[in-house]
């Protein structure tokens, strides 16, 4: 591979230029495609004889498309399955089975040479700037390193420049490059991480809950970085949190995830503003929001029940365990992820793809608007559509089956999340 | 009033100096009443904590001034051997991270029954009966048999309803919950919530609540009180703060947090970064961060001005914030 680059070209230079080894492909086709993506951790018993006894279904059949200079948000509970996600697409995980389309290549399967070559252009900007940064690396040896592993794309001499231009870049002082991480605060750490991912100028960024580490006022800066830096260099975005509001803001497109699978994708507004499936519904009511008059606005849908394990997932739909609207149907007949049937026809947000059998519209966060903002203006004061009860928490929504007895936690015949293979609610 | 923290000070000696965590806090927290405390970490809302539970590393950790009055009686005149009774029986405290405060060792059982058989001296086989009780009254579901099990056998939203059930087995008059759910997933935090606001009420208990997500807190909350760099420098009741707050670091903080309704164009960021413990800017502390900073706020340390009967704000320019609204 040629480059003709100099390499002390300024900062916001040094990045845009196109990316000439880039493998050519459609205009407008997705840079990613994600089909049927499953991993499987299995679970083994014996210790001489190992005998698989069973899987943690981790990821279990998601897919999904990446636009070239799109956000995709994926959010999700803990144990859902998201992080999995992200670090089979970095190919810090091989997928058991499915497919991951790097312009039209799968590259799940790729190893040596061609897998390095793709790996430069898909980065990763990990959760946890204290632990994802060697303590013992300056931050210029941190930032350089990909230039060890990938030394066309910087010539030895013009990687200091290189370095001091991204930390210019992500707004930190360039002369801090003899710096160690120990040195910085949480905020200005994360930002070395994104200049790490950077530094290969690749297409495709996954970033797993690069802000849910750092404090509130913190957060807003490197969320406003990470909005720069993609106008910037084009960059597209896989962003996986698990906090609602953040990924609205930063997405054009949102995935829900539920125990492996995506349960519901759309546009934002489609998602946030038209969400079809009972478990984004149920998710967003759950948001603490500040604002009280968007609390009073608001109905709370309260979820019985901890996630199933994942390595004993219920049969249909996986949601049917915590849903108050499951029926027989959802017990025998997997719901795919399509456009409902109901809304086939019908030219509203509320056509997108959503894995329910009885999927409706029902808007749990008031239009904007509606509200008293701080330092706006207030709305006029009207009630969200679809909004039954104001302000009260609405429990015991429906009887949910035989699953669920009473109101509280019920892990009767489930596991906890994150308790894999462990029986978390088996009674003795 | 149940509590009353007046003046307190706390500082910790470390090898690079003195950190001044805690700077003259005042709050108080009477029967029955919900106090929030807002922070980001290093604010000292947990060590304000500790000190009030007298669970402090002491040292590093060291109490230079100031009172904690709990039913009238300065606590920090006590004894340990007094301080230890109070402790469990008169107050409670529910931590973060329920798997590591619990003894992954000993069933649950036998750690609810322990407060029973220290505190009042019942025979093992009434404790255990004592924590079925207990353990059903915070839903947790077929309690009787899952009396024996060990910490690890149960999820992330069970653990923290076993850490409640221990916190209030004395029936105390004084609960604190330092970020009781920040380590749940959204889908069980209101659940979680919602049940601590309901033996409340039932106990009528006083309750402190800390937190750095006002969201979490502002439905079961009377009061807030915010703490930046180890002082108050707002308190108000809940919707007031919301709607118009008194304090710029309260403005910037709540004006910073993405919306779920919205997409806005670019998010406020409170520029810089929350000071160093070790020196904290002189003046008010928030003035290198503050875009209404004067040269005043560089010099003097804002007293906590009274905005109304209710609310405390401690910024020179509190009538200039409340009036950009």
């Amino acid at each position: 591979m040629h480059t003709d680059r100099t390499g002390n070209a300024a900062g916001s230079t040094l990045l845009s230029k196109a990316r000439e080894e880039s493998r050519p492909y459609a205009e407008g086709e997705p840079i990613l495609e994600v089909r049927d993506l499953a991993k499987h951790y299995p679970l083994t018993q014996g210790i001489l004889f190992k005998r698989q006894i069973g899987a943690v279904r981790a990821v279990d059949g998601v897919d999904f498309d990446l636009h070239a200079g799109e956000t995709l948000g994926i959010v999700g509970e803990s144990g859902c399955g998201k992080s999995t996600v992200a670090r089979m697409l970095v190919h810090l995980e091989r997928p058991t089975a499915g497919a991951i389309r790097y312009k039209g290549e799968d590259i799940s399967k790729l190893s040596g040479r061609a897998l390095k070559a793709v790996r430069r252009n898909i980065q990763m900007v990990f959760q946890d700037p204290y632990t994802s940064l060697n303590p013992r690396m300056t931050v210029g040896d941190i930032i350089g390193e990909p230039y060890e592993i990938h030394p066309e794309v910087a010539p030895k001499g013009s990687r200091r420049q290189r370095v001091q231009d991204l930390l210019d870049v992500v707004g930190l002082n360039p002369e801090y490059i003899n710096r160690y991480p120990h040195q910085f605060s949480g905020g200005q750490r994360q930002r070395i991480g994104i200049a790490r991912g950077l530094a290969l100028n690749p297409e495709i960024i996954v970033a797993d809950e690069p802000v849910s580490a750092l404090d509130v006022s913190v957060q807003a800066q490197v969320v406003n970085l990470l909005d720069r830096l993609q106008a910037e260099f084009s960059l597209s975005f896989v962003f996986i949190a698990h906090d609602l509001s953040i990924v609205r803001h930063i997405s054009d497109r949102v995935g829900v995830m539920y125990l492996g699978r995506i349960v519901e994708i759309g546009s934002d507004a489609e998602i946030y503003d038209h969400p079809t499936h009972p478990y984004t519904q149920a998710l967003l009511s759950a948001v603490p929001v500040p604002d009280p008059m968007a609390r009073e606005h608001r109905e709370r849908i309260i979820l019985h029940g901890d996630v199933p394990s994942p390595a004993n997932i219920p049969s249909g739909c996986r949601f049917r365990t915590r849903c108050w609207k499951a029926q027989e149907r959802c017990e025998l007949e997997v719901p795919l992820l399509a456009v409902p049937a109901e809304f086939r026809l019908v030219d509203s947000p509320a056509r997108h793809d959503s894995a329910c059998h009885f999927a409706e519209e029902k808007r749990v966060v008031p239009l904007e608007g509606e509200l008293e903002t701080p330092g706006r203006t207030p709305g006029p004061d009207v009630e969200a559509p679809g909004t039954t009860t104001r302000g009260r928490p609405v429990e015991d929504v429906g009887e949910p089956g035989e699953d669920v007895g009473e109101p509280g936690e019920d892990v009767g015949k489930r596991g906890g999340p994150g308790e894999p293979g462990e029986q978390g609610g088996e009674t003795p | 009033m149940l509590l009353e923290v007046r003046d307190l000070h706390v500082e910790f000696h470390t090898r690079e100096g003195v950190a001044k965590a805690v700077n003259g806090v005042n709050y108080s927290v009477a029967e029955g009443e919900t106090l929030a405390v807002l922070g980001e970490s290093g604010s000292g809302k947990s060590v304000t904590a500790q000190a009030v539970m007298g669970i402090l590393d002491m040292p590093p950790g060291k109490i230079t001034g100031g009172e904690i009055l709990f039913k009238g009686q300065d606590l920090l005149k006590l004894k340990p051997e007094e301080r230890r009774k109070i402790r469990g029986q008169e107050m409670a405290m529910i931590f973060q991270d329920a798997l590591s405060s619990l003894n992954p060792v000993l069933t649950v059982g036998q750690q609810l029954g322990e407060m029973f058989v220290v505190h009042r001296g019942m025979s093992r086989k009434d404790a255990r009966a004592k924590s079925v009780e207990l353990m059903d009254r915070v839903r947790i579901p077929a309690a009787k048999e899952r009396v024996g099990n060990y910490p690890h056998q149960f999820s992330g939203g069970m653990r923290q309803r076993i850490m409640i059930a221990m916190a209030m087995a004395l029936e105390p008059s004084l609960i604190i919950a330092d970020e009781p759910t920040t380590a749940l997933d959204v889908t069980v935090q209101a659940q979680v919530m919602d049940l601590l606001a309901e033996l409340q009420r039932e106990l009528n208990m006083g309750l402190i609540l800390i937190t750095h997500d006002l969201g979490v807190v502002a439905d079961v909350a009377d009061k807030i009180a915010v703490m930046y760099a180890g002082r108050i420098v707002e308190t108000a009741p809940v919707h007031e703060i919301y709607k118009a707050p008194a304090h710029p670091y309260t403005k910037g903080l709540l004006q910073s947090i993405p919306r779920l309704d919205q997409k806005g164009q670019e998010l406020y960021a409170i520029k810089g970064l929350p000071p160093n413990l070790l020196h904290i800017p002189p003046g008010c502390a928030f003035n290198p961060r503050c875009p209404m900073a004067q040269d005043v706020c560089r010099t003097d340390v804002p007293p906590l001005y009274e905005v109304d009967e209710q609310r405390r704000s401690a910024c020179h320019f509190w009538k200039e914030t409340l009036d950009a609204h």
